[in-house]
C-alpha cells in the first residue's frame, strides 16, 4: 500500500515509558495526500504513535523522517517539523485567554512571522472554512465544544501544514456535535491534505481512509484499505475488536 | 410503522416566582432561614449596638481636632485626640526631613499625587495605551521619585534616605519590594520548573533560603552584612539596604505564589503551543504566564499585602515607618499619652493601602475571566 512518495517514514520505532513498553517495532510509510485512520483499544500506543511524530513524546529507538527531516534533538529541526505538522487534540486544548482570532493568529505572528494583518486575514479565511467567522471575536470559554474543535482545527490550518495529525478529535463532543466537526474534516481531506487519524468513528473511516491500521499492545496488528479491513479482518484480534465497536 | 409525528412544542419562559426575588426574601432565606441562623443574626445585631456606639462617641461625636497642643485634648479625656495626628500629620506622612523644612514638602507630595496619576487610569477599564502608562508607572517614575523626593538633581535639595520616614518611606519599601520582587519571582517560578538541574536547585535553594528566613533576621543581615560584600569604597544607604533585603525576601514569597498558578495549568496549554512550533519563552510569555499569573492574583496580592504591612519591621534597624514614627510621637513629651489615637492613625492608614490593593485585585481578576466574559 505504501505510496512511492512519503512524507513520513517510521521504522524500527520503539518507545518506553518508564520501564513500560508502548511502542514496539513501528514502520510505517505515510503517502503523500494519504489519510490514515488508526484504531485500536485504549492503551494500545495509537494516540502515543502520532505525538512521537511532533515529538510531544520522545522515542528511545529507531528513526522518525517527516518531509525528509530526520527527528532528533536539534530543537531547531524538532520546531521546523512541528510548524509542518498541524495537530488536533481530544480537549482542544485552545488558549482560554485569547480570542478565537488570537488563536489563530498568535502562532503564524510569532512562529511564521508573518505581519498582524496578513495572519489575521488568513486567520478569517481558515474559520469560514470550518464555518464559524462570527464567533472571531469571542473567547473559546464561550463556544460550544463542536466549535471549539473547528477553532482548533482553523488554529492548526493557519500554520499551513502539510500533515495534520488528531488525536481522537470526537471523543470528548456531545453526540449532537460530533458531525459537525467530521464534516469539516472530510472537507479538509477532500481537499488533499495528508491526514493521519486517531479516531473509533468507523463511518468516518470507512468514508475517508486511504488505509486503516488496527493497533494493540504498542504494535501494528494490520493494516488495510477501509473495504478489506471490514469485511475481511485477517487478524483474530482485529475480528474480536470490531465486533466490540460495531455491535452496539 | 405508521404513526403520526408529534410537534414539539416549546413552553413559554417565566419568571420565577415572587416570593423568591427581592430583598424580602433574601433577608428571609439568608438571615432568618433556621433557627440556628435566626440566632446568629440577632447575636451579632447585638454585638454591633453593643460596640458601635461608643465606638463613634469616642471616635466622631466626642472627639478633639481644633487646637495646637493638648491641653483640648486633656480636657475633654472621653474623645479621641485628633488635634495630636493633625499637629503631627506631616511627620507621620513624610517623615523628620521634610517636617523639618516645610518649604522642600512639595516633593513627597508631589511624588504621591503623581502616582495617584498614574495608578487611577490603570484601574479604569476604558483607558488607552495602559501598557505604556504600566510601563512608566514602573520605571520612569522610580526615577522621577528618586529625584523628587531624594532631590541633589536639578537644583532640588538632597534629603538623605535616612532621614526619610513615615508613610512616604512605607511606600518606597513597598513600591520597590513590590516591582522588583514580582518579576524576580516569576523567573524564579519558572526555574523551579525547569528541566536543566542547575537552574532548578538554584531556584530551589533560593527560595527556601529566603522563605525560612524571618524578616527581620534578613533586615538585621542587610544592614549590618551587607557592607561586608562589598568593597570598602562601596557604601549603601541603610534605606537601600532594607530595600535589596525586602526584595530578596519577597522574590522567593511571590515565586512560590507564581508557582502555585503554573501548576493548574493544563498541560495540554503547552503540547497546544508545542505543536504549533513555539519555542520555550514564546510558550512562556503568550500562553503559560497569562494565565498562570491570572490564576495566582489572589496569592500574589496577598503576599504583597503582607508585604506592606511587614514594612514597619525595618524600625528594628533604626528606620522611621509609619507605625514607628506614629509610636515615637505618641511618646514625645508633647504628646504622651495618646497611643491609640496614634496607632488608630497608622493602622487606618494602612488598611486603605491594602484594601486598596485588594479591591484591584479582585477587579482584575473579574476582567481577566473569559469564561465568563459573555457580551
Amino acid at each position: 500500500m505504501t505510496k512511492s512518495d512519503s512524507i513520513i517514514k517510521i521504522s524500527k520505532l520503539n518507545k518506553w515509558y518508564g520501564k513500560f513498553h508502548a511502542l514496539k517495532d513501528i514502520d510505517l510509510s505515510v503517502g503523500r495526500t494519504e489519510k490514515i485512520v488508526i484504531c485500536g483499544p485504549s492503551g494500545s500506543g495509537k494516540s502515543t504513535l502520532i505525538r512521537c511524530i511532533n515529538r510531544l513524546e520522545v522515542h528511545q529507538e529507531g528513526s522518525i523522517q517527516v518531509d525528509g527531516i530526520e527527528l532528533t534533538d536539534d530543537i531547531k529541526q524538532i520546531t521546523e517539523i512541528r510548524s509542518d505538522v498541524g495537530m488536533v487534540f481530544q480537549h482542544f486544548n485552545l488558549f482560554p485567554h485569547l480570542t478565537v482570532l488570537e488563536n489563530c493568529s498568535l502562532a503564524p505572528i510569532w512562529v511564521r512571522k508573518k505581519s498582524k494583518v496578513e495572519a489575521e486575514e488568513m486567520a478569517m479565511q481558515l474559520l469560514e472554512k470550518v464555518r464559524i467567522p462570527d464567533q472571531a471575536d469571542k473567547y473559546p470559554g464561550q463556544l460550544s465544544g463542536g466549535q471549539q474543535q473547528r477553532v482548533a482545527i482553523a488554529r492548526a490550518l493557519c500554520m499551513q501544514p502539510r500533515i495534520m495529525l488528531f488525536d481522537e478529535p470526537t471523543s470528548a463532543l456531545d453526540p449532537e456535535m460530533i458531525k459537525e466537526v467530521l464534516e469539516t474534516m472530510i472537507e479538509l481531506a477532500d481537499s488533499g491534505m495528508t491526514m493521519i487519524v486517531v479516531t473509533h468513528e468507523m463511518g468516518f473511516a470507512n468514508r475517508v481512509a486511504d488505509r486503516i491500521i488496527f493497533m494493540d499492545e504498542g504494535q501494528i496488528v494490520e493494516q488495510n484499505d477501509p473495504e478489506s479491513f471490514f469485511k475481511n479482518p485477517e487478524s483474530d484480534r482485529t475480528k474480536l475488536f470490531l465486533s466490540q465497536i460495531l455491535d452496539h | 410503522m405508521t404513526m403520526n409525528t408529534v410537534k414539539f412544542e416549546k413552553l413559554p419562559d417565566r419568571l420565577p416566582p415572587v416570593n423568591t426575588v427581592g430583598w424580602v426574601a433574601w433577608i428571609k432565606q439568608n438571615l432568618f432561614g433556621s433557627v440556628s441562623n435566626t440566632i446568629i443574626t440577632l447575636l451579632f445585631f447585638y454585638l454591633i449596638f453593643l460596640y458601635i456606639p461608643p465606638f463613634l462617641e469616642w471616635a466622631v461625636f466626642n472627639a478633639n481636632i481644633s487646637g495646637n497642643d493638648r491641653t483640648i485634648c486633656d480636657e475633654n479625656r472621653s474623645g479621641a485626640c485628633w488635634t495630636f495626628v493633625k499637629v503631627r500629620i506631616e511627620q507621620l506622612l513624610f517623615g523628620l526631613y521634610f517636617a523639618k523644612n516645610p518649604d522642600q514638602m512639595w516633593r513627597p507630595i508631589m511624588a504621591f499625587i503623581i502616582f495617584a496619576g498614574l495608578l487611577t487610569p490603570l484601574a479604569i477599564d476604558r483607558t488607552p495605551y495602559k501598557k505604556w502608562l504600566l510601563l512608566i508607572l514602573l520605571v520612569a517614575y522610580p526615577i522621577f521619585f528618586i529625584s523628587t523626593v531624594g532631590g541633589g538633581v536639578f537644583g532640588i535639595p538632597k534629603s538623605d534616605a535616612s532621614e526619610w520616614g513615615g508613610l512616604l518611606l512605607t511606600f518606597a519599601l513597598a513600591f520597590v519590594g513590590i516591582v522588583l520582587a514580582l518579576p524576580l519571582g516569576i523567573l524564579l517560578a519558572l526555574g523551579r520548573r525547569s528541566k536543566m538541574p542547575v537552574v532548578r536547585s538554584f531556584s530551589i535553594i533560593y527560595i527556601e533560603f529566603w522563605r525560612g528566613t524571618p524578616l527581620i533576621t534578613i533586615l538585621f543581615m542587610a544592614s549590618v552584612m551587607l557592607p561586608l560584600f562589598f568593597p570598602s569604597g562601596v557604601e549603601f544607604d541603610k534605606v537601600v539596604r532594607a530595600m535589596i533585603g525586602i526584595t530578596l525576601f519577597q522574590s522567593a514569597y511571590t515565586a512560590e505564589a507564581v508557582r502555585g498558578g503554573l501548576q493548574a495549568i493544563d498541560k495540554g496549554q503547552t503540547e497546544a503551543s508545542m505543536a504549533l512550533g513555539m519555542g520555550y519563552w514564546q510558550q512562556t510569555i503568550f500562553i503559560i504566564l497569562p494565565q498562570a499569573l491570572r490564576i495566582s492574583i489572589p496569592s500574589i496580592v496577598n503576599t504583597f499585602i503582607a508585604l506592606f504591612k511587614d514594612t514597619s519591621l525595618v524600625s528594628i534597624i533604626g528606620l522611621l515607618d509609619l507605625l514607628k514614627i506614629a509610636q515615637n510621637s505618641s511618646r514625645s513629651l508633647d504628646w504622651n499619652g495618646y497611643d491609640i489615637e496614634a496607632y488608630m492613625f497608622a493602622g487606618l492608614v494602612f488598611w486603605i493601602f491594602c484594601f486598596g490593593m485588594s479591591i484591584y485585585s479582585q477587579k482584575l481578576e473579574r476582567k481577566l475571566d473569559t469564561d465568563r466574559n459573555v457580551e
